[in-house]
């Protein structure tokens, strides 16, 4: 009867037996502490987590606009005193560095980032919707979970080993069985980059499969198509957009990749077309534009303006450089913003 | 004791090694035995090995190599990231002025050894000798030498394409310009070469490579290539690369391994220079696959 009064008033106050014996007195400060600070931070007004999280958000809008600001300033001068039109964007002749006649062409690089990009595409596209109508639409759910999760550790893998794969793998490969006296090449590179940018393309091609309604299909089941005809008729044209979409994304990740294309393209300065057939010659080294900027950057000299205000010639290989930085800018600023609106198309259906 | 008191405990632990490890670090740098360097390719094995030795000769001192090509250490440099240039090639007027510009101090030059550039093909590749004139021609713009076939060399029967495949060195690197003065006489590299950013690289790609020719420092030598031996003119003896070839002045392709300083080194750059020039130091130039020099000399 004792005991149970005590437990009772144990119980009134708030405690149990054993806490009581073991919680130091400190500690009560300690959390009395605590509940202050909690306080506090409560007491901090709403209007300046949202304002902190707001400056977050912009920080990106910032980050953006500062890249865009530096590479304008370091190419800036290349760009106002010696950007000649034909001879940097129609000329092959890439020599920066040349002793009696320093050349800044950039047509051999732009035809070698474009090869590759679209040799890169003709890998990848096929590839990556036949794999994501197949995840979107037609197995099973435990295989839908398996394969979306080894997709994402595909795009896990860093570019260099993607190139080292090529280097190491491909190059004996390619040379074995096309006779070509080299294995880095656009093939080679290609095959690389493409597969490189399958999870990209597969993961938002996938999303706007899914978006199909079912009814879509079970509609087109109930008119006795094939599967085939479904995929072709009904779910390509439904999810256009988001198709579309996720193949410019994957063009932007061909065109901006670099590791892998400086160590698997040769790296030489060549336009791989011809006038003559067969036009276009897959077996060719080229070099891109974005691995030219990663080989040379590093050795380029960033000189200043002398008292006069121009510049020594051989500060126009780094603003020329820069100014290749800006090509680049350029380039996946219009693939994306064509993304960006087709994206935006799906969403307002 | 409560949970949260040995939240705050873990807390306090992660901190205090959090800020025992940053102390560290910056005692480290700003410890002033440490002897920066940085710069030529071909140099950065042979630098690695001098900073080992080092090591162990002088444990106080710990030498940092930095590699990147002739022309990353030069602007190091110049900028006063690093003590010690490495290159493989003389430092321009023009990054001379820049450096004592923004140093105040007038760059010095030391020659630590020799190097001959070598011409490497593929083992299984049956040319034994070339001129420099057959070499512009397969190298230089312009140039009218792209089949092994027009060398009278047959390649093809050893199941390769009989183009050419040059392989190069991106253009800023100590030996691209050093090939270039001395070989193509200062005319542009033939577009189209392959061009790769190490001298490991190089010689690595020809190795794989049946129908290419490459050069690089002659350090870099594998199993998979071969030399090529140069003749200074059509009819001259042909020499391979080595040691005696270099020192009599036969083989055409030799050059200085320099560092530069910024004025005269003192205190502990000094003293590694010193040993650098010293016969141990030569030692490892010769271990390295490089030639030593006699003595130090300024110019």
């Amino acid at each position: 009867m004792i005991k149970k009064s005590r437990i009772q008033k144990d119980l009134a106050q708030g405690k149990g037996g054993v806490t009581r014996e073991s919680q130091p007195e400190s500690s009560g400060k300690l959390s009395q502490f605590f509940g202050k600070l909690k306080r506090l931070f409560h007491s901090m007004s709403e209007r300046t987590i949202v304002s902190l999280i707001y400056l977050c958000g912009v920080s990106a809008i910032i980050f953006v606009f500062g890249i865009f600001f530096f590479v304008f300033r370091e190419g800036e001068p290349f760009l106002k005193d010696h950007l000649d039109f034909k001879s940097f964007f129609m000329s092959p002749d890439w020599y920066p560095t040349s002793v009696s006649n320093k050349r800044y062409g950039i047509l051999a690089l732009l035809a070698g980032t474009g090869s590759v990009t679209i040799l890169a595409m003709l890998v990848a596209v096929p590839f990556s919707l036949a794999s994501a109508v197949f995840i979107a639409k037609f197995c099973g759910k435990k295989l839908q979970e398996t394969l979306k999760v080894m997709i994402e550790l595909l795009a896990a893998i860093p570019s260099v080993v993607w190139g080292f794969i090529g280097l190491m793998v491909l190059n004996p490969l390619i040379v074995k069985l096309t006779g070509a006296s080299i294995g880095l090449n656009i093939l080679n590179a290609g095959i690389v980059v493409g597969l490189m940018s399958v999870p990209i393309i597969v993961s938002i091609a996938e999303d706007a499969m899914r978006a199909v309604p079912d009814t879509y299909l079970e509609a087109a089941e109930a008119l006795g198509a094939t599967r085939w005809q479904t995929i072709r008729k009904v779910i390509f044209p439904a999810a256009k957009n988001g198709l579309l979409a996720a193949v410019l994304l994957g063009v932007g990740r061909a065109v901006g990749e670099t590791m892998a294309v400086l160590m698997c393209t040769g790296h030489s300065v060549n336009i791989p077309f011809d006038s003559k057939a067969p036009f276009f010659h897959i077996l060719d080294s080229v070099r891109t534009l974005t691995a030219t900027i990663a080989s040379e950057l590093g050795e380029a000299p960033r000189l200043g303006a002398l008292p006069d205000g121009t510049y020594p010639e051989e500060a126009l290989h780094y603003q020329a450089l820069f100014m290749i930085g800006i090509v680049l800018f350029a380039i996946t600023f219009v693939i994306n913003l064509v993304a960006d609106i087709t994206v935006k198309g799906i969403r307002k259906k | 004791m409560s949970k949260i008191v040995k939240e705050i405990i873990k807390y306090l632990v992660i901190v205090s090694m959090a800020v025992g490890i940053s102390g560290c670090g910056k005692k480290s740098s700003e410890d002033k035995n440490v002897i920066t360097n940085s710069g030529s390719d071909t140099m950065v094995n042979l630098a690695q090995m001098w900073a080992e030795e080092y090591q162990k000769i002088k444990p106080g001192v710990s030498v940092e190599v930095g590699g990147g090509g002739s022309g990353v250490g030069i602007r190091d440099l110049m900028q006063g990231i690093v003590q010690i240039a490495n290159a493989s090639r003389d430092m321009k007027d023009s990054e001379k002025a820049q450096a004592k510009q923004n140093t105040g101090k007038e760059p010095l030059e030391w020659i630590v050894g020799y190097d001959a550039v070598a011409v490497y093909v593929n083992k299984n590749n049956p040319v034994e000798s070339l001129t420099l004139a057959q070499l512009a021609q397969i190298y230089a713009e312009g140039g009218i030498t792209d089949k092994w076939s027009q060398l009278d060399i047959d390649i093809t029967s050893k199941g390769s394409s009989d183009e050419i495949v040059r392989i190069s060195r991106q253009n800023s690197s100590g030996t691209y310009f050093y090939f270039r003065e001395h070989v193509l006489n200062n005319k542009d590299y033939k577009s189209g070469s392959r061009d790769m950013s190490g001298s490991k690289d190089v010689v690595e790609l020809v190795g794989k490579t049946m129908g290419a020719i490459g050069y690089s420092g002659m350090g870099y030598d594998t199993e998979a290539v071969k030399f090529v031996k140069i003749a200074k003119t059509e009819g001259q003896t042909a020499y391979e690369p080595s040691i005696e070839n270099v020192a009599t002045g036969n083989y055409p392709l030799a050059r200085s391994l320099l560092m530069y300083t910024l004025g005269q080194p003192e205190g502990e750059v000094k003293e590694y220079i010193d040993w650098i020039l010293s016969p141990a130091g030569q030692e490892i130039v010769e271990k390295s696959g490089y030639i030593p020099v006699q003595s130090g000399q300024k110019k």
